[in-house]
């Protein structure tokens, strides 16, 4: 059930019967405000996340694209300071609902940080991390999810032959992909990229890039970004965010070309952030 | 002062620092100072020498394989260590294990599970304090609970709960700051991924600061061995013939024993007492080298 190849099958199979209700959303965004403490970082979002598409979140920095995205599995929470109102909706369920499993949402929501983060363990047991934890214990289906999160993530041809390896003697490059398999490995249904590539050289950034358009393929993805050609080249929606608000929401084409804001056409255009 | 403002005012950097320099008065005070800080390191290290080398003239003649066999006697020829050694290897055993589980406790759950409100703050600055008490107070108290309310006797279980007590803060704070260091990426990294608050802990959190935790642990112990205070109230013997049975059974240890022989009016004794000493310094030697070793060889990875 968790070797990605039936899931991705299984999932095609979702799309096409069932999920038409929701307009075809992962996520949708009502009215959600954050403080933490008395300074409110994210004000009045209003946000629809299509499936299958890559949306980018792009602002100055400091303009909370982080904490959104980190609300998105309710991350934020572990800060003991942050307060929030307002409904996100993942797949029609309230997130923020008394009875709402978070463990389950951050199984279906799997997050990849700006810093590549690996276990201080080996390859494979950054791998198995999320399967275990999840009760997977079959050598056989977890060696399985190994090799199929590693291709999925790019990195299989460069590890095969050492996966006992320590993942800290891995480049950054190839510790944020293999942060990405880990991801993988727990067949989440979105992925959440913090700045993925903000540590990473060109070309590190660049496989990451190609990556990315590969698993929009079975995934949804929200990628936060500082890197304004980034953005165009790899995204289908972008939101523009100042100061806590989405200025500008839209097809990707449409804000880099005619944004409908002053202010998303002086920030893309360079002219401040 | 006065040169340094007219130069401001007039102008460019350079006329600022061709002003005369005040270099040699800021070298002589470096040098002021670190002279008073050298003689307080040697006058430190003088006086630990010279103490340690006072007691091992005194006492290596008295180290001989009987110090370690013979009971306690009334002739220091015959005097042995056999029952504090043993009683506070017992009292190792017991209060290594008792304040490990309770310290380790309280502290995974002031850090990972406890959300910070006025409620823990008061717990954390309580612990805090209570590293400050003196070890009598904790004798008090061992005595009053644990010998008396909880009917222990004198035994060697009252004392390893004193023990345990008198060194909970110390391992609690230690073990806090080994937990805070483990990084929060990879806290999250676990949580991100649909761990519980437990799984995040078993293991992520714990790998990475076990020696952390153990070397606070050890280095406490360290201290508790060579306690004296507490034990006189609890009311550890100091002259007994026989070894500890049970965790219920009445004890000395090696600090009481040593300061009984020293009160003692022959100079045999005390010569018996600074072999006692050696014994002592060496178990406290051993016990801290594996304090470093642990945390060398677990030196952070991450
Ligand atoms: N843990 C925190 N406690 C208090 N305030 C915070 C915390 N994290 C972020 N903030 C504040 O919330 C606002 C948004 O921060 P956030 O990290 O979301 O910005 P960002 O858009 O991701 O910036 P960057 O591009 O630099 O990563 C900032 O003003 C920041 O100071
Ligand atoms: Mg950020």
């Amino acid at each position: 059930m968790l070797a990605s190849q039936e899931k991705n099958t299984e999932y095609e199979d979702n799309t096409t019967i069932e999920t038409k209700k929701t307009g075809n959303s992962v996520y949708k965004v009502d009215q959600l405000n954050l403080w933490y403490g008395e300074d409110q970082a994210l004000k009045n979002i209003e946000l629809d996340i299509p499936e299958q598409e890559v949306t980018a979140i792009i602002g100055p920095s400091g303009c909370g694209k982080s904490t959104f995205i980190k609300t998105l599995n309710r991350l934020t929470e572990m800060i003991p300071s942050v307060k929030t109102s307002g409904g996100i909706y993942y797949r029609n369920q309230d997130i923020f609902d008394k009875k709402y499993k978070v463990e389950l949402l951050r199984t279906k929501v799997g997050m990849v940080f700006q810093q590549p983060n690996p276990f201080p363990k080996s390859i494979y047991e950054n791998i198995v991390y999320g399967p275990k934890i999840h009760g997977i214990k079959d050598k056989k289906v977890l060696d399985e999810i190994v090799e199929n999160s590693l291709k999925g993530a790019a990195l299989w041809e460069e590890v095969k032959d050492d996966l006992k390896r320590n993942a800290f003697g891995l480049s950054g490059g190839q510790q944020q992909r293999l942060c990405i398999a880990r991801c993988l490995a727990i067949e989440p249904d979105v992925l959440l990229m913090d700045e993925p590539t903000s540590a990473l050289d060109p070309i590190s950034t660049l496989k990451i890039e190609e990556l990315v358009q590969e698993l929009k393929k079975n995934y949804s993805i929200i990628i936060v970004t500082h890197n304004m050609q980034q953005a165009g080249r790899i995204s289908d929606n972008t939101a523009f965010f100042l100061n806590g608000e989405v200025v500008e929401y839209d097809q990707t084409d449409k804000i880099f070309s005619s944004p409908d804001d002053k202010r998303t056409e002086d920030y893309i255009s360079g002219r401040f952030g | 002062m006065k040169e340094v403002s007219q130069e401001n005012t007039s102008g460019t950097p350079t006329e600022y620092l061709s002003a005369p320099s005040n270099l040699p008065k800021r070298e002589w005070k470096n040098r002021l100072f670190r002279t008073i800080f050298a003689t307080a390191v040697i006058f430190s290290l003088l006086m630990l020498l010279i103490l340690i080398i006072r007691i091992i003239t005194q006492g290596i003649g008295s180290i001989d394989w009987q110090l370690f066999t013979n009971f306690a006697s009334r002739h220091p020829d015959e005097a042995g260590l056999k029952a504090p050694l043993i009683g506070t290897i017992w009292m190792m055993a017991l209060t290594g294990p008792i304040s490990f589980v309770l310290g380790v406790g309280t502290a995974i759950y002031l850090e990972e599970y406890a959300k910070p409100n006025r409620f823990t703050t008061l717990i954390q600055t309580n612990i805090s304090n209570l590293a400050g008490v003196p070890s009598v107070v904790f004798g008090l108290l061992g005595l009053t609970l644990f010998v008396r309310e909880l009917s222990m006797g004198r035994s060697l279980i009252a004392g390893a709960l004193t023990m345990s007590l008198l060194i909970l803060p110390i391992i609690v704070v230690s073990s806090q700051e080994a937990l805070r260091a483990v990084p929060a990426e990879l806290k999250q990294a676990s949580y991100a991924m649909g761990a519980t608050t437990w799984q995040t802990i078993f293991k992520v959190v714990l790998p990475a600061s076990v020696p952390g935790i153990l070397t606070g642990t050890i280095l406490a112990l360290s201290r508790a061995i060579g306690e004296t205070a507490p034990l006189i109230m609890i009311g550890a013997l100091t002259y007994i013939a026989f070894l500890p049975e049970s965790i219920m059974s009445q004890f000395t240890v090696m600090p009481i024993q040593i300061f009984n022989w020293t009160n003692r009016p022959q100079e045999e004794f005390h010569m018996v007492a600074a072999a006692g000493i050696i014994v002592l310094l060496v178990m406290l030697l051993v016990m801290n080298s594996i304090a470093v070793w642990i945390r060398n060889k677990f030196q952070r990875r991450f």
